[in-house]
């Protein structure tokens, strides 16, 4: 009770001052069960309400959430507070057929490529956006068909021009000898679908412009009227290198519509295996940085330790990137006494073998010649961009979900957070080490108090409502945004993932730099393109 | 550097012994559904597959495995009796008559398209030229190129926006060339299934001479179909009869 009364008594506060700050023009309402302040505004006062909500009380961008009903258009922006460690949430509304909201790229950065998505997906007009089009959908797909739109039927392969147009953004040095230097959608070597453009005279690169969105899946449209227990098939396998976190994040949604306490032991194995896969993930990143700067060894020695780590999420999963294990309601399997110690006797071995590996790449000075000063973000584009994870931690945004906004499970574990301030790849790529050093450690701090409960409660149906799950991916902040509607289906599903966040920042760390450094770059931010583009 | 040197010497051989022997460290695979008899209690863990991976044939329940996803829910839930379960991983299939034997069957060269693959399928293939697997040692090399190659590998269901450079890729590459669909998204679209954004397979563009079911299949399973097109290794449903099954172990 003393602590719903604290979360009370923080909303109140927060939900006065900005009641004092944005006088009339705002209803602003609180819900403590789901640590949320609501404020409803009309599009006029949309952006002095996010200029004071940023600039004024300090809050950070989560996710933009467009729904359509049948009379209207509902925009939520949510925010959060890392020092009070809750959300606030924005509503804008528009007639149906008026689908024009202003632009807040210029007051939230982060929400230029949100917009964009938006733009395509649903037809929305943002007002005063500078690149509107040409984001999601590429060229083929003809004007004015959203496919986000509630008329849009996803059943069947969508019929259209079936010569490929040519992309040709417009080219911005005008230099003798400037050209543009394609890179993908199909790589060298075994890599994810992208394309990138590098705009150089010579050596360095100048501007990167990137255009993702060849694995675009339409996830968020293909959800829609399944049911929870299809849909969280779904947000495992959309990105399947963070499947857990994933799925974790869409249970935490459902479970919050069902009004479900999953049993304590079922969040603690959570918190275990949310854990060993951002191990595992980011000694995936080690080998890949590895890789790219030619150190062969040493790209080895991680892609073993990375075998190991798959050969035990099999062994106690059953399943080498833990698919199936998250269900709403808990975990479809159970973790024995021995099971638990075995788990963590051989982390704790690779762990160490990892920690060798670390020591000797610190002095090997070829390799890190590549790395520092190379790829720099710093830390003011690291807050203009809203960047998150690992990424944003070695450019000294030390933020993290996990104490930003603590999750079940995570009150009671004792973890630092690793922050670099360099902003270079090797900054990034000792946050990785230093984060997977981390992870084990909470491991087996989870391990010590692990409770006899079950690890799963039945949830029977699903009444009307929406709710956000977060966690801390791998590669940093996801949420999850479900509504579920009166048949217990799930009739919209917003996914907002670290990389669809981080890549918007990615041309900052590539350009200035030179071509040869771009692959290094790339692998130092250790990001998914499923991921992003779902 | 000479460090890095001893480092490796000091790791040792960690490959596996397939395809000489049988792979027997665990979490290799996690293993597959298996065909059922008909049992009345089962027909309750048939209705709980997702993608409807079960068929009835007379009078027994058949897998069709590219539609499995491994979800693990016809061997886990909590309300019926498990499906059955094995633990192999020679599962993949050849699909056409196409063989790559002779000249070329210890010199492959496979370039590796992402046709909107989730990821974990593509770690699986890295996984594959990585030590404990290591490709190179079965004549198996991955190329950047489609010039060189002789095996187009996808992975992913083929999305939209792939279809276009998935098929110029293929043009790409010279006589005789052969595609390997990787997982389960590649054969019918997995959990993505036929829409807007997807094509539901790589059969729906490209002709597939090799079929590797899972999701994502492990290494193992990637070596085995590679090990099929070179007809070094069975394909499954010769394995699949008893009387063929490998007594090496
Ligand atoms: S593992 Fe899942 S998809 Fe595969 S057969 Fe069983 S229930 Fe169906
Ligand atoms: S088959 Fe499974 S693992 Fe492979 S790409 Fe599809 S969803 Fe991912």
């Amino acid at each position: 009770m003393v602590v719903e009364t604290e979360i009370y008594k923080k909303l109140h506060d927060l939900s006065e001052r900005i009641r004092h700050l944005l006088t009339n023009s705002v209803t602003v309402s609180i819900e403590p069960e789901n640590l949320l302040c609501s404020i409803e505004c009309n599009v006029d006062a949309l952006p002095v309400v996010c200029k004071q909500l940023v600039s004024r009380i300090g809050l950070s961008f989560a996710t933009m959430i467009v729904e359509e009903s049948n009379e209207e258009w509902l925009i939520q922006y949510v925010f959060y507070s890392s020092r009070i460690h809750i959300l606030v949430n924005v509503m804008v509304r528009q007639e149906i057929d008026n689908p024009s909201f202003p632009s807040m790229s210029s007051i939230v950065h982060a929400l230029d490529w949100q917009e964009r998505e938006a733009e395509d997906l649903f037809g929305i007009v943002f007002e005063g956006h500078p690149v509107l089009g040409d984001f999601v959908l590429h060229e083929e797909w003809p004007e004015g068909v959203n496919p986000m739109r509630r008329t849009f039927r996803p059943e069947m392969p969508y019929p259209h021009k079936e010569t490929r147009p040519e992309w040709q953004p417009r080219r911005i040095l005008q230099e003798p000898g400037a050209f543009m230097m394609p890179i993908g959608p199909i790589f060298s070597g075994i890599s994810e679908s992208a394309h990138f453009l590098l705009e150089t005279v010579g050596e360095d690169v100048v501007r990167s412009i990137p255009r993702f969105f060849y694995k675009y899946r339409g996830v968020e449209k293909i959800a829609e009227g399944k049911h929870p227990m299809e849909v969280v098939l779904l947000a495992e396998r959309f990105a399947g290198t963070s499947a857990f976190a994933h799925s974790l994040a869409f249970c935490h949604a459902v479970e919050s519509i069902a009004g479900v306490e999953v049993p304590e032991r079922a969040v603690q194995i959570r918190i275990l295996f949310a854990e060993f896969e951002r191990f595992r993930h980011h000694i995936s990143c080690i080998e890949a940085i590895c890789n790219s700067t030619g150190l062969a060894v040493a790209a080895s020695q991680a892609a073993i330790l990375e075998e190991e780590a798959l050969r035990l999420s099999c062994e106690f999963a059953g399943h080498r990137y833990l698919f199936g294990l998250n269900i709403p309601g808990g975990l479809s399997k159970d973790l024995s006494k021995e099971d638990c110690t075995g788990l963590l006797k051989r982390t704790d071995n690779i762990l160490k073998r990892l920690d060798r590996l670390y020591k000797m790449l610190q002095y090997s000075s070829s390799f890190l010649d590549r790395l520092e000063e190379v790829g720099i973000i710093c830390t003011e584009d690291a807050i203009d961009y809203g960047l998150v994870g690992p990424v944003a931690r070695a450019s000294g945004v030390c933020n993290d979900i996990r104490k930003a906004l603590p999750y079940k499970g995570y009150e009671n574990v004792e973890f630092s957070v690793p922050c670099e301030t360099e902003g270079d790849g090797y900054a990034r790529l000792r946050v990785f080490f230093q984060e997977a050093f981390q992870s084990v450690m909470i491991m087996s701090q989870t391990i010590e108090r692990l409770s006899d409960e079950p690890i799963y409660i039945p949830i029977k149906d699903y009444p009307e409502g929406s709710a956000i799950g977060w966690v801390e991916a791998p590669a940093g902040a996801a949420f999850h945004y479900v509504r579920i509607d009166s048949r217990g289906r799930v009739i919209r599903y917003r996914l907002t993932t670290p990389s669809f966040t981080n890549w918007h920042g990615f041309h900052l760390a590539a350009e200035g730099f030179a071509f040869q450094d771009f692959p290094i770059i790339l692998a130092t931010f250790g990001l998914s393109i499923a991921e992003s583009d779902r | 550097m000479s460090k890095w040197v001893l480092k490796g010497l000091e790791t040792g051989v960690k490959t596996t012994v397939y395809p000489e022997k049988t792979e027997t460290a665990s979490g290799v695979t996690q293993g597959r559904p298996e065909r059922l008899e008909l049992l009345k209690d089962k027909r309750s863990v048939v209705n709980i597959c997702p993608t409807g991976a079960f068929k009835i044939n007379k009078n027994i329940y058949e897998i069709d495995l590219t539609r499995c996803i491994h979800c693990l829910r016809c061997l886990r839930s909590p309300e019926f009796p498990p499906a059955g379960w094995t633990g192999d991983y020679e599962w993949a299939f050849s699909v056409s008559e196409k063989t790559m034997k002779g000249p070329f069957s210890h010199c492959l060269h496979i370039r590796v398209v992402d046709g909107g693959a989730c990821r974990a399928c593509l770690c699986e293939i890295s996984q594959t030229g990585a030590p404990y697997y290591n490709i190179h040692r079965l004549g198996f090399f991955i190329t950047p190129t489609p010039r060189a190659a002789d095996v187009l590998m996808v992975a992913g269901p083929v999305t939209d926006h792939m279809r276009f450079p998935l098929k110029e890729a293929y043009e790409a590459m010279p006589e005789p060339r052969a595609v390997v669909a990787v997982g389960t998204c590649a054969l019918s679209g997995g959990i993505f299934g036929r829409s807007f954004a997807s094509s539901g397979g790589v059969s729906e563009i490209l002709p597939v001479d090799i079929a590797i079911p899972g999701c994502p299949p492990p290494p193992l399973a990637i070596i085995h179909g590679l090990l099929i097109l070179t007809g070094r290794r069975p394909s499954l449903s010769v394995i699949d009869k008893p009387e063929s099954r490998r007594k090496d172990k």
